[in-house]
């Protein structure tokens, strides 16, 4: 079983924005860039499913849709123990646009499991997911939080409302995941930066895609105002304040 | 650091610093309060491989360069100085000598171990008569029957009484020479009888790394344990100094940087006559004087690293690394300590241990006085 972990490239999430361009674009001078949290969490999962014994995963690659800067954020994927990377040269325009390219190398290369974050915290848009897995015309599972595989049959657990749904499904198939798919990313080790080193990051141009949309502005969004703290003896203060200062009663 | 650091090099400190915020920060100042040396941390550092980093992979090391090290070290000292010491200390002056002048069986015996962090070694140099001038030396080693029995103390020796220090590189006086005294370095085991490690307590800094004193009473151990050349224990030792000032400069560097970042949270989040702190000129300068200072540490000490890694002379750059970060993580965890105000002489903050960590890095593994002593050699005086 092969299985293929979608890799998005983000600004670390403690980064500050800054817009510049008319505000068509951001400042990524000194941005720290890291793998999205939840495909870093997907990658552990994958990671801990093929070292299980008697696993039939047999082989673990990433994919990113990005220019040469994503490299090293593939490395480090490397590092923390993909068996191989894939880098489809060109800049991500748009979802669509990132999850169609994506789409073709999973035809070429047939995966049994993909697995995306159920966001990328840059954008946060929530789509490649479920575009990829039509693209492709197979099932997909969306906020999965668990992901096993018994008895060669893959069981997938999703969060609702009150409780657990337990899910199982044929290959090939997309899971978006969700926290608690692993507890905590994993760290590479100094052995597995060593090594990733001679891992193959395959470079592949880009298909012929038109991205269906067009980023045209973005907003800051307001400064949070300032909490003020209330003494608990002085609740009083605190009525006060809301009718006079927030006006809120 | 673009000049030095390449990507790798950026995965590693990310990597370093992430395992050190989430590992070692949040039981950092408690060990420090329990002055308690942590095995199952130093196990942890181990398993992300920070022992052994320079060494070849055949004997079980990662086989990275100077520079990668270096960065490990100071992202460490970012966070706590006790576990940079027990790093820097192991990698640089425990599996350095045995690395640079152990055989092939000796390399072979120890090396593996040593690079997993579930065993420790030491490195003896240090005498209560002998500090800055290890000439001073006492301990005296003697050949009989195919054995070496050695006598006499050593004192401040980091990673020696561990529960899992296997051993210690000793220097010893094995014979006298036209007058002069012939110093060797000698591999002791720590179960050798006659031999005592004792760890020293209520040390006011590097509280959860351990220091102990050795007391050797006719240990015996065999002659094959000799590590180099007959005589040669001199040219070990301060080979083996000069390669570890450049990790005391990374700890100094790295507490500079920690000490800083912490400074600045503070001035821009407390508030006087109305605003943050940092809107004051008086400490805005100061994080000004800190950040060049920093700056300027970090490429003084990587371009000590780049000469060593190029295999140029870099003594000189090392000697002035030691004194210059070490000096740096000084005067900036001062002005951190007098950004935080009264706070920052509480436990509460983690400023207040650095302040305290930073002391020894003055005098550790040659003390200020002794570097600029060795510098004024070079720039010939
Ligand atoms: C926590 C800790 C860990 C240590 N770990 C190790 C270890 O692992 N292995 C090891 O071998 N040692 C270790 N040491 C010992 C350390 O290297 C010595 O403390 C240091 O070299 C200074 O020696 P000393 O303390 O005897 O001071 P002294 O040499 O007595 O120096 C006292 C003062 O005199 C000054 N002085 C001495 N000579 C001169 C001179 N010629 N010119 C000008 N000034 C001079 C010194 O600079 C200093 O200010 C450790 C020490 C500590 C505190």
């Amino acid at each position: 079983m092969k299985i293929l972990v979608c890799i998005s490239n983000v600004p670390d999430t403690t980064t500050k924005i800054k817009l510049v361009n008319n505000n068509s674009g951001y400042d990524k001078t000194g941005v720290q860039w890291i793998i999205n949290p939840w495909d870093e969490l997907a990658l552990t999962r994958a990671l801990l499913l093929k070292e299980e014994q008697g696993s039939p995963i047999t082989e673990i690659s990433v994919i990113n849709v990005g220019t040469k800067d994503t490299e090293p954020t593939l490395r480090k994927a490397l590092a923390v123990g993909a068996d191989d990377a894939i880098r489809v040269d060109a800049e991500a325009k748009d979802a669509y646009y990132v999850a169609a390219q994506i789409a073709e190398v999973v035809k070429n290369n047939g995966y049994d499991i993909v697995l995306c974050g159920i966001e990328s915290s840059d954008y946060n848009g929530s789509a490649v997911g479920g575009m990829l897995s039509e693209l492709l015309d197979v099932p997909s599972v969306s906020s999965v939080s668990g992901l096993f595989i018994e008895d060669g049959k893959v069981k997938l657990n999703r969060e609702i409302d009150g409780g657990t749904q337990v899910l199982a499904t044929e290959t090939p198939f997309v899971a978006i995941v969700q926290k608690g798919i692993a507890l905590d990313p994993r760290i590479p080790a100094m052995r597995g930066i060593m090594m990733a080193r001679k891992k193959p990051l395959v470079v592949l141009p880009p298909a012929d895609i038109e991205a269906l949309t067009e980023y045209i502005d973005y907003e800051m969004p307001q400064a949070k105002s300032a909490c003020k703290m209330i003494d608990e003896d002085n609740a009083g203060d605190m009525i006060r304040l809301l009718h006079e200062e927030a006006k809120a009663i | 650091m673009e000049i030095y650091c390449n990507d790798e090099h950026r995965l590693i400190r990310s990597t370093v610093r992430e395992f050190a915020e989430k590992e070692i920060k949040p039981i950092a100042a408690e060990l420090d309060e329990s002055e308690e040396f942590s095995i199952e941390l130093t196990r942890k550092m181990g398993e992300i491989g920070l022992f052994g980093m320079v060494v070849d992979p055949e004997f079980g090391g990662h086989g990275f360069d100077v520079l990668s090290y270096i960065i490990a070290v100071e992202e460490l000292a970012r966070v706590d100085s006790s576990q940079a010491a027990t790093v820097a200390a192991h990698n640089s002056l425990g599996i350095g000598p045995i690395n640079e002048y152990g055989t092939e069986e000796q390399k072979k015996k120890y090396l593996p171990d040593l690079c997993t962090g579930e065993a420790l070694w030491g490195f003896g140099l240090t005498e209560p008569d002998a500090g800055s001038d290890s000439r001073g030396t006492k301990t005296k080693a003697v050949l009989d029957k195919g054995e070496w029995v050695i006598n006499g103390s050593k004192i401040f020796i980091t990673n020696a009484a561990t529960e899992i220090t296997l051993g210690s590189t000793v220097q010893a006086i094995t014979g006298d020479k036209d007058g002069k005294k012939e110093y060797s370095t000698i591999l002791l085991e720590q179960n050798v009888s006659g031999f005592k490690a004792i760890p020293m307590h209520r040390k006011m800094m590097w509280r959860s790394s351990n220091t102990a004193e050795l007391f050797f009473d006719d240990c015996r151990v065999p002659e094959s344990n000799l590590l180099g050349k007959l005589g040669e224990g001199s040219k070990i030792m301060l080979s083996t100094l000069d390669s570890g000032r450049l990790s005391i400069a990374a700890m100094g560097l790295g507490l500079a940087q920690g000490a800083f970042e912490m400074a600045l949270q503070y001035a821009n989040e407390r508030k006087q006559f109305g605003k943050p702190i940092a809107k004051f000129q008086a400490i805005a300068f100061k994080l000004v004087d800190m950040a060049t200072k920093i700056e300027l540490a970090r490429n003084l000490l990587y371009k000590a690293c780049w000469l060593k890694e190029t295999k140029q002379p870099y003594a000189k750059e090392a000697a002035m690394s030691k004194l210059y970060c070490s000096e740096i993580a000084k005067e900036v965890a001062d002005e951190a300590v007098q950004i935080h105000g009264g706070y920052g002489l509480m436990k509460d903050y983690d400023i207040e241990r650095f302040y305290r960590d930073q002391r020894l890095l003055q005098i550790g593994e040659g003390t200020s006085e002794i570097q600029r002593l060795v510098i004024s050699r070079y720039i010939g005086c």
